[in-house]
């Protein structure tokens, strides 16, 4: 009837899989955030748009994916294997199904990073890669499943732990998204056309598109924190029954907000009036997550002046209740008629990119990373606290200057003159928008820098493991 | 949208909100029954996952009630408002009547303006600089796609800042041109003269203007251009505003692609004619912007003019 095992009876983990996706996370997040850093000075800038593969319009889907795909899925690969098997205390029920999704995911990540710039694409956005990587995706997150799962029924803990539930929902939910959006007819083998016509196109895309961010960024790296959280700060979670509320709740009204990308559109006026009520209704069920998470600090607070890790983490949900603020907000009609089109959706983006997502794979990487290959710690305590200082100065920076930028060019596009023409021609718009641009760039840049960091004092840290085991036997000797 | 799809939006957007309130509620119950914590804060369910444990602490109130506030705005708003279906609000708003009723709206904000102008003559709002600007910005998003911004003109798209008009440059030829448009139409005339009378005709309207000619075959065209060009052009080639047969003389010239001589031009329009079209604007402005838009470019040609 006890949960509890002792540690005698633990099986042996497959941790060279989570070992393959931590790496890859810091390798593909330096790589997505190089491309975000050169795309943000194409727009200061504009001389840097080189040749047709490294024209702004080519790179700017092969960041987005980079970053979502790449950078976020190899962090929830990471992390979903080295939780499930941990609180479901069972080792992955197939390792070659394991390492089939870790190459498998690399090979969608080189086939995307060669097929883009190429100018093959979709159109749709997050989902422009063409048909035969779609495919490959399908059977590789398949087969994710499966390990994933079936490790879930084999578990030797009676219940299953709230993380899991997230990774779970993701999972599901990203498969159904991915394979009803993608749905396509081919004409050849690097180009197809959408089955979807017209305004339904736009509305499967864009309940793709939201819910993308809904499964994929949020309830993902949810489970993520209901993990690494509690273990970074050796505290028990808040309340498991909002734990049970706030998913529940999240993955029902979740599913229903796409309708709000496409406010005064061709998409008819109920579809629109459902999506901004489901979306101003998500806002309680997203702060639940926010709220389980930092009060599991309660009295721990202490522990955010010493641990650079746990201010990653702490911060991240801080930036994650901003965003999921703001999004609810973003997405009433009258707002949305300021803001769509403009740099606010940018920085909301990326005010959920960089402050949520991303600081908490970073978080949770420098937790996971010593632990993996048998460390007491990162190679340096310090070199994570400059990180945590530049990935928020950064990020703020970033979203600040999208908020001033997007304000300026709604207000700017909407002036009218007393005779009814338009006060600003669209060039005087960008021409405004420079400043916020350059703004934009020096905190991508300083968030993009951090990332180099971090790939030191990862490669330090493991890099010392191998040093320490080539040079153990000698020393036996 | 059918009966079917109708209800089947209803029902499931129903027991949504319904099933939110009713996850709340049934999770709202305070008694724990879990086992007491260590450091005698809270309770913990007594389950451990790798060595964390859950608190049972009940939902934060001020969250429970957001939530709960938030569903009941969408009860409200979606009785207020289209979304159920086929049920369209108790407000009757649709986003394009939103539309019309804030295009009103500015018009009605800019009728004083527009009605204090349109009481005024042209020749006086052209001596106005502030109804000139005005008249200026119309242009711009409406005519300087052809005419160019300044009204400097194109290939087949008439100066309007030269003083040379096709149908007249006093205010109510140019408002009928506004209104009703223009067709101004030249047949071909290739078959007719042959291809040395388009030569002699070409020379012989060079002549008009005092360009450089052949004078012999100038002499064999003003034969030829007073039998078939004279009566739309008129004897001397002055031109017909009735008909907007430009004047011939006056050395300006309405089509004149750029990478051709003159005389090939004239030829190519002699050959096979032209065909300009002025659409009308009164279905697309309304009659005080045309208005302003007449007095703008009546003042382009009165530089000068007090």
């Amino acid at each position: 009837m006890s949960d509890h095992a002792s540690a005698a009876s633990l099986p042996e983990y497959n941790t060279k899989i989570v070992k393959q996706f931590a790496i890859t996370t810091v390798l593909w997040g330096v790589v997505g955030m190089l491309v975000g850093v050169i795309l943000a000075a194409q727009l200061v800038w504009p001389d840097l748009n080189v040749g047709p593969y490294l024209h702004f319009g080519r790179l700017r889907p092969l960041h987005t994916n980079a970053v979502i795909f790449a950078f976020g899925g190899s962090a929830l690969f990471a992390a979903s294997y080295h939780v499930v098997q941990r609180t479901c205390q069972a080792p992955l029920i197939s390792d070659k199904l394991a390492a089939f999704t870790f190459w498998g995911w690399q090979l969608v990540i080189v086939a995307a990073a060669i097929t883009l710039p190429m100018g093959l694409t979709t159109t749709k956005e997050y989902a422009e890669l063409e048909w035969p990587i779609d495919i490959l995706i399908a059977v590789v997150w398949v087969v994710y499943a499966i390990v994933f799962f079936g490790t879930i029924m084999k578990r030797r803990a009676k219940h299953i732990y709230v993380a899991n539930w997230f990774f779970g929902a993701f999972i599901l939910a990203v498969a159904m998204l991915h394979i009803v959006n993608s749905l396509a007819v081919p004409v050849s083998w690097t180009k197809s056309y959408s089955i979807y016509p017209g305004a339904i196109d736009a509305m499967v895309q864009w309940w793709y598109g939201h819910n993308a961010v809904g499964f994929f960024l949020t309830a993902g790296f949810l489970g993520m924190m209901y993990y690494f959280v509690p273990k970074q700060a050796e505290r028990p979670v808040y309340s498991y029954r909002l734990s049970i509320v706030h998913f529940w709740a999240l993955i029902a009204i979740y599913i229903w907000a796409g309708p709000h990308h496409l406010h005064y559109s061709a998409l008819p006026n109920w579809a629109q009036s459902l999506g901004m009520v489901m979306s101003l209704v998500l806002l309680a069920p997203s702060w639940g997550g926010m709220i389980n998470g930092v009060m599991t600090l309660s009295g721990a607070w202490h522990k955010l002046r010493t641990d650079p890790t746990l201010r990653f983490l702490v911060v991240s949900l801080s930036f994650y209740g901003m965003s999921t603020f703001e999004g609810p907000m973003m997405a009433i009609k009258t707002v949305n008629a300021l803001s769509h089109n403009t740099d606010w959706t940018i920085g909301h983006v990326h005010s959920g990119a960089l402050g949520w997502v991303a600081m908490i794979s970073i978080g949770s990487m420098y937790h996971l990373i010593p632990r993996l290959w048998g460390k007491q710690q990162m190679y340096s305590e310090n070199l994570i606290n400059i990180h945590f200082w530049m990935s928020t100065i950064g990020t703020v920076l970033y979203i600040a200057s999208m908020w001033v930028n997007g304000i300026a060019q709604g207000l700017m596009w909407r002036a009218f003159n007393a005779d009814g023409t338009l006060t600003y021609s669209f060039a005087e718009a960008v021409e405004a928008s420079y400043p916020g641009y350059f703004v934009r760039f020096v905190g991508g840049f300083i968030f993009f820098a951090g990332m180099l960091l971090m790939a030191y004092n990862v490669y330090m840290t493991v890099g010392r493991d191998r040093a320490t085991a080539t040079a153990s036997p000698a020393a036996a000797v | 949208m059918s009966t079917f799809w109708s209800w089947w939006i209803i029902v499931i957007t129903v027991v949504t909100l319904l099933g939110s309130l009713w996850l709340l509620v049934a999770n709202r119950k305070t008694t724990i029954s879990g086992q007491p914590g260590t450091d005698g804060e809270a309770p913990t369910t007594g389950h451990s996952y790798d060595g964390i444990e859950e608190y049972d602490n009940p939902l934060p109130a001020w969250w429970f009630w957001k939530f709960v506030g938030t569903v009941v705005f969408a009860a409200v708003y979606l009785a207020l408002y289209p979304g159920l279906g086929s049920f369209q609000g108790l407000l009757g708003w649709t986003q394009e009547n939103q539309w019309e009723a804030s295009m009103a709206a500015a018009d009605a904000k800019m009728d004083a303006q527009y009605a204090e102008y349109a009481s005024r003559t042209i020749d006086d709002l052209a001596g106005d600089p502030a109804a000139k600007r005005m008249g200026r910005r119309l242009y711009n998003n409406n005519c300087s796609v052809c005419h160019g911004v300044g009204g400097s003109g194109a290939n087949g798209f008439p100066n309007l800042a030269d003083n040379d008009w096709l149908y007249g440059g006093h205010p109510e030829a140019i408002l009928a041109t506004l209104n009703g448009g223009r067709q101004g139409v030249m047949p071909a005339w290739g078959a007719v003269l042959g291809d040395e009378g388009v030569v002699n005709v070409t020379e012989y309207v060079l002549s008009l203007s005092d360009e450089p000619h052949n004078a012999a075959q100038a002499a064999a065209g003003g034969e030829q251009f007073a039998m078939f060009c004279a009566s739309c052009h008129m004897p001397d080639g002055s031109g017909m505003q009735a008909l907007g047969a430009p004047n011939l003389t006056d050395n300006i010239w309405l089509y004149r692609q750029a990478d051709l001589t003159l005389a090939e031009n004239i030829r190519a329009t002699l050959r096979q004619g032209r065909n300009g079209i002025m659409p009308s604007q009164s279905d697309k402005l309304r009659p005080e912007k045309i208005h302003l838009i007449a007095a703008y470019v009546y003042g382009l040609s009165q530089t000068g003019a007090p």
